[in-house]
């Protein structure tokens, strides 16, 4: 897959991450080497195969009751938040 | 009848496919033990699960499958027997992980359909692809700070059964149709309140033009809207919107739009060029569910009748026109309280006297049908001193408004203020005799060819009796006196 200029300012918006301008060609180039390697793997023929989804196929997903057994906890919840206020998280306005 | 738009330059269809999130009701959410209740305060029914810290590994709520799977059997589909978790990604301040736990590839449940009645009779059939579980995101607010949002995680994680239809809607009503179908479904089995002004059920359309007969257009996407009126607002003003495009010449983006229901009309939130990429992979921290045969058939077996089977029996058992057999199977209670009242009793005049005055009642009272100040057994029983005669339809109006405002039986009522219908020939005779004798003057008018008196005599002599009068022997009688 060929990586350009426009696809990793494109990954950094998605990811949240600010990409300076200075190391936009040294992540295209390594982008690009990283993909190049794991596209080796398209090489293997896995047209009869199943995705494996789990490392533990033979197991049944473990359930829980419906309980309520949890929650009430806001202090814990709070206490690592940078800004808080009535209960509330608080964060950068976020109108869409 | 299709509904077409006219356009400048010829006809359009409009297609439509309806995206609809379910809240499921359970007690604690999807993945973790905390409470799902509305309306607690602010971030008390959080775990560390919901709110995303590292290490914290989530376990399904067996409960919200069995929702899923009740859901599934409403919806005449496929119950997957395997399904599995992925993670949607995106980041938004109200989703902790960065990710939603939902289903890709494989939903718990697809292809399905359900039936939906329109105003002109006809029913159409609207494929569903799919339903999925996944969580419900956290609720922000933005008008509490100048510059800064607020976040509270209590319906983070909460189940959501996210019903996405096939793209056979074809006009606005036949929307408003599905939506009201789904949710009368989702209602009878009990897998969600389906309260759209609570935000327990939310919708979002997926609207495209093309000229009758033609593949698909390029669709617009618009987002949670909130009411089943606006939804239909929501199609009808895309639609028109996407044929001036057209025929002006433009082309149409495929976006996310929002509907402004002060204005009533959809903007642009964000073009496919900034779309999102969500980045589905299955959830390394769920294996696949596997749903085993028993439990699927224990929940095939505990299905209750659904508005349509209803619908059919109510026409059968009872009788009923298809159209008030559908106004009463709409709503669960309705139904039951229509089946309590008809129980041994005239059902067809039950059904009016429901969708007539006791609807007015309820209405006027913003009361739900659970709430009715006339029980059921008592409006069986005054359809009962009806038919016996005990009663006219006019005095009944009478019972009726006194059982509203004094809960009492009709035949109290009839008893305390003397309703009982005069059906006594002599005594009706002595009424209109003694008007006859009062009226000379309009007598002499009416045997002179003026015949329309005759309901001026009738409705004397009634005023007389105080409506108590059988009104068929009072015709009869006045009729028989004048012409003697």
């Amino acid at each position: 897959m060929p990586i350009d200029r426009e696809m990793v300012k494109r990954l950094g918006i998605l990811s949240r991450l600010r990409i300076p301008e200075g190391n936009m060609d040294e992540m295209v180039t390594e982008l690009t080497k990283i993909l190049g390697w794991v596209d080796q793997l398209k090489d293997v023929n896995t047209d009869d195969v199943l995705p494996m989804n789990s490392v533990v196929e033979d197991m049944n997903l473990r359930e829980r009751e419906d309980v309520i057994n949890d929650g009430g906890i806001r202090d814990q919840i709070l206490a690592n938040a940078p800004e808080e206020m009535d209960g509330y998280f608080l964060v950068p306005k976020v109108v869409e | 009848m299709s509904y077409i738009i006219k356009g400048e330059t010829g006809d359009w269809e409009i297609v439509v496919g309806l995206e609809v999130h379910c809240e499921v009701i359970s007690k604690a959410k999807l993945f973790s033990g905390a409470a799902t209740a509305f309306g607690a305060e602010a971030n008390t029914q959080v775990s560390f699960v919901d709110a995303g810290f590292p290490g914290m590994l989530p376990v399904i709520n067996h409960e919200c499958v069995e929702q899923a799977v009740r859901t599934g059997f409403g919806l005449n589909a496929t119950i997957n027997k395997k399904s599995i978790f992925a993670r949607k990604n995106y980041y938004y301040a109200d989703l902790p992980n960065g990710y939603q736990i939902s289903q890709s590839d494989h939903p718990i449940i697809s292809d399905g359909y359900i039936d939906v009645d329109l105003e002109n009779g006809e029913t159409r059939r609207i494929g569903i692809e799919r339903l999925h579980l996944e969580q419900d995101a956290g609720k922000l607010m933005h008008d509490q700070h100048p510059s800064k949002s607020f976040v509270d995680l209590n319906r983070a994680g909460v189940a959501l059964m996210e019903i996405v239809s096939r793209p056979d809607i074809r006009s606005p009503e036949e929307a408003g149709a599905y939506l009201r179908k789904l949710r009368s479904i989702v209602r009878y089995i009990g897998s969600c309140d389906g309260n759209m002004d609570e935000g327990s059920m939310r919708c979002d359309a997926n609207v495209s033009v093309r000229r009758p007969g033609e593949p698909y257009g390029t669709r617009a996407e618009i987002k949670n809207v909130n009411s089943i009126r606006f939804v239909m607002q929501a199609i009808e003003y895309e639609a028109m919107r996407q044929v001036e495009v057209l025929e002006s010449g433009g082309r149409i983006v495929q976006e996310t739009r929002k509907f402004d229901s002060v204005k009533g009309e959809t903007r642009s939130m964000r073009s496919k060029e900034t779309a999102v990429d969500y980045r589905y992979f299955y959830d390394p921290d769920l294996i696949p569910l596997v749903l085993n045969d028993a439990m699927i058939e224990r929940l095939r077996g505990e299905m209750p009748e659904l508005p349509d089977a209803k619908k059919k029996r109510f026409i059968e058992e009872y009788g009923l026109p298809a159209y008030d057999a559908g106004q009463l199977v709409a709503e669960k209670d309705i139904a039951a309280y229509f089946e309590v009242a008809a129980k041994g009793h005239d059902a067809k005049k039950v059904a009016n006297y429901i969708m007539g005055d006791l609807f007015a009642v309820l209405n006027k009272q913003g009361k739900s049908i659970a709430e009715s100040p006339v029980n059921p057994e008592n409006l069986g029983r005054m359809v009962d001193l009806i038919n016996d005669g005990t009663i006219s339809s006019r005095i009944a109006k009478d019972v009726f408004a006194f059982m509203v405002e004094e809960g009492k039986t009709p035949d109290q009522i009839v008893e305390e203020k003397g309703l009982k219908q005069v059906t006594d020939t002599s005594a009706i005779e002595k009424m209109v005799d003694d008007v006859i004798a009062a009226n000379p003057d309009k007598v002499a008018e009416y045997k002179g060819g003026k015949e329309k008196l005759l309901g001026w005599f009738v409705g004397q002599t009634m005023r007389a009796s105080q409506g108590k009068a059988n009104p068929a022997m009072l015709n009869e009688l006045v009729k028989k006196k004048l012409d003697a």
